[in-house]
């Protein structure tokens, strides 16, 4: 049984005018930690609100642990941990209050649970009486992702959890991520940051309510099925502008201070490297480079 | 149950942590029993009568005593001329004129006739009516005086009395619209914006993924609602009692239960519009425009229901708070029993279960 469960999922808004979500089928193993990776507007949140049973699919099924989400609704929401995109406690609670509340309103006690819990909500615990809505983006995040554990759920559902949180606040996340995942609960976390998909087990690649890929972040990277080159000059975007213009070359994108590049058959990177110093470009470094999981979504979606 | 008293909880943390919520809980009920009850008056009193006293005799001064003896007028004497009286007019110093003529005592005592001026301010023609009534009612009390009855033949002499409010105490017709408007925006404009701050917080969303009942998150919302709203109420009577002097007449139970009732129809309709909207501000605006001013136009406190055209007195039916409101000036006022309310009772258990029944069935158990 897969701890997640969509088949062919559809989901329009505004009486079918906008397409959410386009016939999406994948699973999720138990135990996992699963990555929903896509740009903003790509109908991630609404596959999480169909999987937390707060949203109905126009066609297609899906289940949590084995339960229908149209049918079992009330059995799957007391099984199941969310923590929706917006930052969703109570700002004028204190932190005890909210992690209280939650705790009671799943049926738990902060003391039942405690041990999952212990190891993030010990980093809060100083703040224990400041009220929500006066923690830092980080706390907040770790008070979310505590209420949301408080009732130990079987399957846990975070929503962006890391968008707006510092570089370090992220990893640290990350890191209670990968802790939860071995107590033996299944996790599903989307999140636009392409270099978060990596600390993935799986992932799928989504776009435009579709599913490009869905695979380990290795697999997907080495599914990458043409060469790939870094190459930079003095004048970064007079070199964008000609390589764009270049029939050798494939596809050109900008990323960070080198601009990562693919070539048509018969090209070398040697021949067009000579070709943009003969036009006039200054100080012309290339290098073949190791796909990253974010050229194989920029790749994958160019191609569809 | 645990969850539901921890919800409960909290809703009282978000009344008790907001000042904005306590200042319109409880700041509102104080500040309309003080404007209805001192500012908003209908009742004329302190006017200021010049008198002009051509004859200066025994009778004209008897007469000028009594005047100046009841609590109506605020008297100056002048020797003035019409030039003077219209000055004074003119000038806001004096909203009344009275004029004996020369021989007003000797006319009274042997003509058998006597004849005085009053001249009124006719630009505010209600207090003018009543000023004249005033000085009429003094003028009659005075000629019975001196000339007793015995001398004419026929004589009708009406004894007037106001039932329920001898005094004339004008606050009292003011105290149950008020009742009625304080809790009608307390109750439904704070239900709906608490309900649907829960869906601008996005909070809602956990709350339904939540093992606990949806319709609880209603009912839950409700309860500290109801309680506060009591709370409200009891201060009103308080303000009503020991500020305003209007006193309780009848059953003081019974008058609580009815509040009680109104207060969840109100209730009622908060839940009802936070159904209709995901934004606060969109709730507190139909809370306020939605039912203040049907509340004010409609339950016949300030404007009579009776002189309204056909169509306006049939809506009026619609509007709860006019039926509180009568059952507030009958229990309270009046001092009836249920006997004489259950109608408007039933009318008013009629609007809850219906709103109650519509709100609980519109509430989504999901987002959509």
């Amino acid at each position: 049984m897969s701890a997640v469960l969509l088949d062919h999922i559809t989901k329009t808004y505004d009486n079918g005018k906008v397409l959410a979500v386009d016939d999406v089928s994948l699973q999720v193993a138990e135990g996992e930690l699963f990555g929903l990776i896509g740009p903003d507007g790509a109908g991630k949140t609404s596959l999480f609100r169909i999987l937390t049973t707060l949203l109905l699919p126009d066609k297609g099924q899906a289940a949590v642990r084995g339960y229908d989400c149209a049918k079992d609704y009330k059995i799957i929401r007391s099984k199941i941990g969310y923590m929706p995109g917006k930052f969703s406690l109570y700002q004028d609670l204190t932190v005890k209050e909210n992690l209280d509340f939650f705790a009671t309103l799943f049926g738990s006690s902060i003391t039942e649970n405690y041990a999952l819990i212990k190891d993030i909500y010990e980093q809060i615990k100083p703040f224990n009486d400041r009220r929500a809505g006066k923690l830092s983006g980080g706390m907040k995040q770790k008070l979310a992702l505590c209420c949301a554990l408080i009732h130990k759920p079987e399957v846990l559902f975070l929503d962006e959890p890391t968008t707006g949180v510092d570089v370090v606040s992220r990893k640290e996340f990350w890191e209670m991520l990968r802790q939860l995942k071995q107590q033996g609960i299944t996790i599903v976390v989307s999140t636009p940051y392409m270099d978060e998909a990596m600390l993935c087990e799986r992932i799928a690649l989504i776009q435009g309510g579709k599913i490009m890929s869905v695979d380990t972040p290795a697999a997907i990277m080495a599914q990458f099925p043409v060469k790939l080159y870094a190459i930079k000059a003095d004048n970064i975007y007079r070199l964008l502008t000609a390589l764009r213009t270049n029939p050798t070359v494939e596809s050109s994108y900008a990323f960070g201070e080198y601009i990562h590049i693919t070539l048509h058959e018969n090209a070398t990177i040697a021949g067009l490297q000579q070709q943009m110093q003969r036009e006039g470009h200054t100080n012309v470094a290339a290098k073949p480079i190791q796909p990253g999981v974010e050229d194989s979504f920029i790749r994958l979606m160019n191609q569809a | 149950m645990k969850q539901f008293l921890a919800f409960i909880r909290k809703e009282f943390f978000h009344v008790f942590r907001d000042k904005r919520t306590l200042l319109i809980m409880f700041g509102l009920p104080v500040v309309q029993i003080v404007l209805f009850g001192f500012a908003l008056t209908s009742e004329v009193k302190d006017i200021t009568l010049t008198i002009v006293d051509h004859a200066r005799d025994v009778n004209t001064r008897q007469l000028i005593g009594k005047i100046k003896s009841s609590s109506y007028f605020i008297v100056s004497e002048a020797p003035l001329d019409d030039n003077g009286i219209a000055d004074a007019f003119k000038k806001g110093r004096s909203r009344c004129a009275l004029i004996f003529p020369a021989n007003f005592g000797s006319d009274l005592q042997h003509g058998g006739k006597a004849q005085l001026q009053i001249i009124t301010d006719g630009s505010d023609p209600n207090t003018a009516k009543t000023v004249i009534n005033y000085i009429s009612a003094i003028t009659t009390a005075y000629q019975q005086e001196v000339s007793p009855a015995a001398r004419l033949p026929y004589m009708i002499v009406p004894e007037t009395r106001m039932l329920y409010n001898e005094e004339g105490n004008g606050s009292l017709n003011f105290i149950p619209g008020v009742m009625a408007l304080v809790l009608m925006i307390v109750c439904t404009a704070l239900t709906s914006v608490s309900v649907v701050r829960e869906k601008e917080l996005g909070t809602m969303e956990i709350l339904l993924v939540s093992p606990f009942q949806p319709l609880m998150v209603l009912i839950a919302k409700a309860i500290p609602y109801l309680i506060l709203s009591l709370a409200n109420f009891i201060l009103i009577l308080v303000l009503a009692v020991f500020v305003l002097n209007v006193g309780i007449k009848g059953s003081i139970l019974l008058l609580f239960l009815e509040s009680m009732l109104f207060i969840i129809t109100c209730l009622s309709l908060g839940l009802l519009i936070s159904n209709t909207t995901n934004s606060q501000q969109t709730a507190l605006l139909l809370s306020m425009m939605g039912m203040m001013i049907p509340t004010m136009i409609f339950t016949g406190f300030m404007f009579p229901l009776e002189n309204m055209p056909l169509i306006f007195r049939y809506i009026s039916n619609l509007i709860p708070s006019r039926w509180y409101f009568l059952v507030v000036k009958a229990v309270m006022l009046k001092g009836l029993g249920f006997e004489y309310v259950w109608k408007e009772t039933l009318v008013l258990l009629g609007m809850t279960t219906a709103a109650l029944a519509v709100a609980l069935r519109n509430f989504k158990t999901r987002l959509s």
